[in-house]
């Protein structure tokens, strides 16, 4: 009972999202392009193609494929982020890639290639989540058949208690943290993306979950108004 | 049954639009249970019981019978590869691009050379979307002099108008020649001062397309008074209109 009480590092309540901003068609060359930002983390995301595909190998003529390119700045976060792929950084492109993919149809551009470069210009956790968020409005930018939008948050367990949104603070929380990445299409809640770092137990998870999917149908509502903004 | 969103309203994908079997689900749209919901960023639109979505954005996609405005990038031994502005470049084979008997081993680059800008018509699109190209056909030829212009591919209807009447009007304002590729390539030529005013003319109605009363618009801002008149036709960007807005 007294946990319900208590605030959180920042002041903010257990399923308060931090302040959120969205903004579509940044990047004039870009064919479609969308920032997200989410409390101090920041993402630009830039959708180019469909284009021919290189290597050739991975071309497929029945279908158009989705390259998704996840990167952090090396300045996003406080000590200096290393250039190039990484590990972690092949892995969220991945995870970006198969997020997005439910969503997608690209039947009609066989061979070809959609790009998708997401940049986190500024890192307080939650990047991949901001990432997807800021891509699907790109996609939607560029004109893309899409069955849905996509919106992403992370949840998680900081101490004992489930919370939405996590910052880097609570991320690194001594007393432990658990962090829950999820990524879903809003309108029939079907989850794309669902990762775990940490531990939990099954009922927090799926308390978890449910508290992801309603601050997912918050961010869906600004994408929503920021692709529309655009055309007034 | 009922329409949940307003006619000419912007839609995002994933946007519930109307409720009820009665209506059809058309080109931006899919039907999910009784719902029908938008698949595309776009404009909804009802014509009788269809419903569709007409995209504000997006590439260019090839249609069979569609006029283009295209690059040469290469030449290769029996024709030439055309920048088209979609993901693959399009075919104009030798038999398509010229009447002339061609000598073998003859330099291909004196009919079209690198660079070349073409008008041209698409005239097979296969299935895994190799597209083949005619050079042979009314207007369509090698444009020499004048100014290209991009558009988005999505706006060019809105460009053209209705029996071609928002492109007609720009024309008779501005004297200037014009012919729109459905790939959101346009041509001009004309005087110096007027083809900067044609292209104002035009970016303003890409920019505006979706906006009610553009012709009215367009007429104050050419300073153009009276009826358009038929104009002479000798573009061919006109022929292949639709009439989508």
């Amino acid at each position: 009972m007294k946990e319900k009480t208590t605030k959180r590092l920042d002041g903010r309540k257990i399923d308060e999202l931090r302040e959120m901003e969205a903004q579509v068609g940044v990047i004039k060359r870009a064919d479609g392009s969308a920032m997200f930002r989410i409390g101090k983390t920041k993402a630009i995301a830039a959708v180019y193609g469909p284009r021919a595909l290189h290597p050739t190998f991975m071309r497929n003529p029945e279908t158009g494929i989705l390259r998704c390119n996840y990167n952090m700045m090396s300045f996003s976060t406080g000590e200096r982020v290393r250039p190039g792929p990484s590990r972690r950084s092949k892995e969220i492109s991945l995870v970006t890639e198969n997020a997005l993919m439910p969503v997608l149809d690209l039947k009609e551009y066989p061979n070809a290639v959609v790009d998708v470069f997401i940049e986190l210009i500024q890192a307080d956790a939650g990047t991949r989540c901001a990432g997807i968020t800021a891509a699907a409005m790109a996609l939607a930018d560029a004109g893309f058949i899409m069955k849905d939008l996509v919106s992403a948050i992370s949840v998680g367990k900081v101490g004992k208690q489930i919370v939405v949104d996590l910052d880097k603070e609570e991320e690194d929380f001594e007393g432990g943290a658990t962090d829950i990445p999820i990524a879903m299409t809003p309108r029939n809640g079907e989850i794309t993306l669902l990762q775990m770092d940490g531990e939990i137990s099954k009922d927090e998870l799926m308390k978890a979950i449910e508290m992801g999917k309603e601050a997912c149908l918050k961010i869906y509502e600004l994408q929503k108004n920021a692709l529309r903004e655009k055309y007034i | 049954m009922t329409l949940l969103v307003n006619e000419k309203k912007i839609v995002v994908p994933g946007e519930e639009i109307a409720e009820g079997m009665d209506f059809l689900p058309a080109k931006g749209t899919y039907r999910d249970g009784d719902k029908i919901i938008s698949a595309q960023l776009g404009l909804v639109n009802v014509n009788g019981r269809l419903i569709r979505v007409i995209p504000l954005t997006g590439r260019y996609i090839p249609k069979v019978g569609d006029t283009i405005i295209g690059k040469i990038v290469n030449i290769t031994m029996n024709g030439w590869l055309v920048d088209i502005g979609y993901a693959y470049e399009a075919f104009l084979t030798l038999k398509e691009g010229t009447t002339e008997f061609v000598e073998r081993n003859e330099d291909l680059s004196k009919y079209y050379d690198f660079e070349d800008i073409i008008v041209a018509k698409i005239i097979n699109v296969s299935k895994s979307k190799s597209i083949d190209l005619t050079t042979k056909g009314p207007g369509l030829r090698k444009l020499n002099n004048g100014r290209i212009i991009n558009v988005t591919p999505s706006k060019v209807p809105r460009i053209i108008g209705k029996q071609g009447s928002m492109i007609t009007l720009v024309k008779d304002a501005t004297q200037c020649r014009i012919t729109v590729g459905q790939n959101g390539v346009v041509w001009l030529q004309g005087e110096p001062e007027q083809e900067i005013k044609a292209i104002e003319a035009i970016k303003m109605i890409d920019e505006k397309a979706h906006i009610e009363g553009l012709t009215d618009e367009m007429k104050k801002f050419l300073g153009y008074e009276g009826k358009p008149k038929d104009f002479e036709v000798e573009d061919v960007g006109e022929e292949n209109e639709r009439e989508d807005n």
